[in-house]
């Protein structure tokens, strides 16, 4: 088991560096780091302004190898880049100066309070009544279900916050539609709107794909086994179907597991949450280019966790699975 | 960048929006010819859901194409929509569906006409405006598809057909892309490249093929298997030839499933990224920004909906009905039925 987590951390490494790479090749050699210093600092920023900027950050190093007499040659903006993003040193915002590794760790915890509870409450919600459209086995709740849950994906995030906040908030005239508060139960208070509005916006993707997965796992020998030795149905459903079902579930969920920790762009800046999402949307309009850098690397990392972290929930789950 | 520039004219547009019609319509008709296609078309014309989806998007498409072709006037350029719907007259301001009067409490002043949806901030005609932005929504979705298909179908085939070192540097290559999540890489390269319909189709088209060359790869793993590729080989065809005469036409039915229901996803995005305000630049009519321009008129008194519900509407209406075609064409499609 151990040997298999070194083996694939390993495989990892390519990968890390090849993100390196492209997030080098699109915010320096795209755009050059002139170019980011005059739309950071505005189209008329006086040359000497520009210059100290880009000192400042190292930008005004040579791209590739450094050529210049006196100065080693690894000493480039590349090579540089590279050790930083190894070395976790995010560096600072391009707006406010302030150290991104901060920014990042104080936007974690709202973002998680958002996205946990939500994922949460929408996989019980969605295994649920995929559960139940297959106990239920009627064709025409069915093809109506399944209506319902393209119907659900094709509306965008933001109409169901737009029409859910004007919902609650001015018909019927309900709790907190907008801002955020870290003070115990209040804060569940702000939450419950944002939360119950991501499980609703996600559970017609969620519901069909779980539907799916129990109707295949339905058609297996050993449920026909089950169901001539006479159990039940909802012991079927129960003991079997869930027990089977959930192996394929895991490599469906546990991926998108640590994720959760960048939050959600548009509702947390529809709902004034300052978790990941809302720093990231702020980053975009300044535009930032440190963050959305920055938030690419991590961003990939944490999607290589949720790769590592299916792996060993797959071999968790299904005791014929062996990591070696 | 010259590009971006090339295709801000009118005559580069409208040649864009004839040969992307006639590339479909020569797609359909080259398909119509092979017996898989027409054993499913047969079986799609018996389901009424299909049909209906089907319907409806040739609907979007007529009116995204008469968006998208542009005349000289003496007033500038001009698009046939526009042209259409010359005799809908220009508000000052707000006006509810069907009113008479403007929306003002105190001082309302007859209308020139009535408007069926209403008229938003600037006095223009809601309904013609949801029209108009049919263009954008088809624009991001054709010209991503043009990037992303090719590119998917192309190096999934080559994976899957050549394996060993091919497909390591292949597989490298998408996983790498993939590992970057999807909406940090499309904000990262429209931050870089700048706004525009261009560039937003460049940055889905980027993250786009992961998936396509996915799918390709492992079904050409499976029809390499075949005998009649083998049989190819044993007649001393090329590699090209059998790529392009044998196992194209084999993995074709589920590139266009994956197109139709990749272009409900392209419509999407470009809402969500034009509400995000990297999306269509300022002055095109999309139903994105409709959407983002109309949040705060839900909180006015009188209440003004009808700039919210018609974008949204419009934009449910057509990403609905490519879901359910899509998922009609899967069907049509399995053998197992």
């Amino acid at each position: 088991m151990f040997a298999y987590l070194i083996r694939r951390l390993f495989f990892f490494v390519p990968i890390v560096f090849g993100v390196m790479l492209l997030t080098f090749v699109l915010f320096f050699v795209v755009q050059s780091p002139e170019a980011t210093a005059r739309r950071v600092l505005g189209q008329r920023a006086n040359p000497k302004a520009v210059e100290n900027w880009l000192h400042n950050r190292g930008y005004d190093k040579p791209l590739l190898v450094n050529h210049n007499p006196g100065e080693p040659w690894h000493d480039s903006l590349f090579l540089h880049q590279m050790g930083r993003l190894a070395t976790f040193d995010l560096g600072a915002s391009d707006v406010s100066g302030r150290p991104l590794r901060d920014v990042f760790i104080q936007g974690a915890l709202p973002s998680l309070l958002l996205t946990l509870p939500a994922f949460m409450a929408g996989l019980a919600l969605s295994v649920g009544l995929a559960l139940y459209l297959v106990f239920i086995r009627n064709a025409k709740v069915d093809l109506f279900a399944s209506f319902l849950c393209v119907a659900l994906m094709s509306i965008p995030v933001m109409v169901y916050v737009i029409f859910g906040q004007f919902l609650v908030a001015q018909v019927l005239n309900y709790f907190p539609a907008f801002g955020f508060e870290l003070q115990g139960w209040s804060t569940a208070k702000f939450l419950l709107l944002p939360v119950s509005l991501m499980v609703v916006s996600g559970l017609g993707a969620d519901v069909r794909l779980f539907r799916a997965l129990f109707i295949e796992e339905m058609g297996q020998d050993y449920i026909r086994t089950a169901r001539s030795k006479g159990v039940s149905t909802p012991s079927i459903l129960l003991r079997h179907v869930l027990k089977n079902g959930l192996i394929n579930l895991i490599t469906l969920v546990v991926a998108s597991l640590p994720f959760l920790i960048m939050g959600s762009l548009l509702l947390e800046n529809f709902f004034g949450i300052p978790g990941l999402g809302n720093v990231l949307f702020s980053a975009i309009q300044a535009p930032d280019f440190a963050v959305v850098q920055a938030s690419v690397f991590l961003g990939s990392l944490l999607y290589l966790g949720g790769l590592l972290l299916t792996d060993l929930c797959y071999a968790w789950a299904d005791p014929r699975i062996r990591l070696q | 960048m010259a590009i971006m520039k090339l295709l801000d004219q009118m005559w580069v547009q409208n040649l864009c929006a004839i040969l992307g019609f006639a590339l479909l319509g020569a797609m359909v008709w080259s398909l119509s010819r092979s017996e898989r296609w027409t054993a499913a078309w047969k079986r799609l014309r018996r389901d009424r859901i299909g049909l209906c989806s089907l319907g409806v998007i040739l609907l979007y498409l007529v009116v995204g194409g008469l968006e998208s072709v542009s005349v000289n006037t003496d007033s500038g350029g001009r698009t046939l929509l526009q042209t259409f719907t010359k005799f809908v007259p220009q508000e000052r301001s707000y006006a509810a569906p069907l009113a008479a009067t403007s929306l003002s409490v105190s001082d309302p002043k007859p209308l020139l006409g009535r408007h069926l949806l209403g008229t938003d901030a600037l006095g223009r005609d809601t309904l013609v405006q949801t029209l108009r932005a049919t263009r954008s929504a088809l624009w991001i979705g054709g010209l991503t598809s043009l990037i992303y298909i090719p590119l998917g179908i192309l190096l999934g085939m080559l994976s899957g057909y050549y394996r060993g070192w091919v497909d390591d540097a292949i597989q490298y290559l998408y996983s790498t892309i993939a590992a970057v999540p999807e909406i940090l890489m499309l904000v990262a390269i429209l931050l870089v490249l700048g706004k525009g319909l261009g560039t937003m189709a460049i940055a889905l088209g980027i993250t786009g093929w992961v998936g396509m060359a996915r799918l390709i790869r492992g079904e050409t793993l499976r029809q390499v298997e075949r005998p009649y590729v083998a049989a190819a080989r044993a007649m001393g065809q090329s590699d090209w030839k059998i790529l392009t005469n044998h196992l194209l036409p084999n993995v074709m039915h589920l590139v266009l499933i994956k197109f139709v229901l990749g272009f409900s996803g392209l419509v999407l995005a470009e809402a969500v990224l034009s509400y995000l305000g990297v999306g269509a630049p300022v002055g095109t009519a999309s139903w994105g920004a409709m959407i983002d321009a109309s949040r705060s008129e839900l909180s006015r008194e009188p209440l003004i909906w009808w700039n919210l519900t018609s974008a949204s509407g419009a934009l449910f209406i057509l990403v609905l009905a490519l879901n359910l075609l899509g998922d009609s064409m899967r069907w049509a499609f399995d053998p197992k039925n």
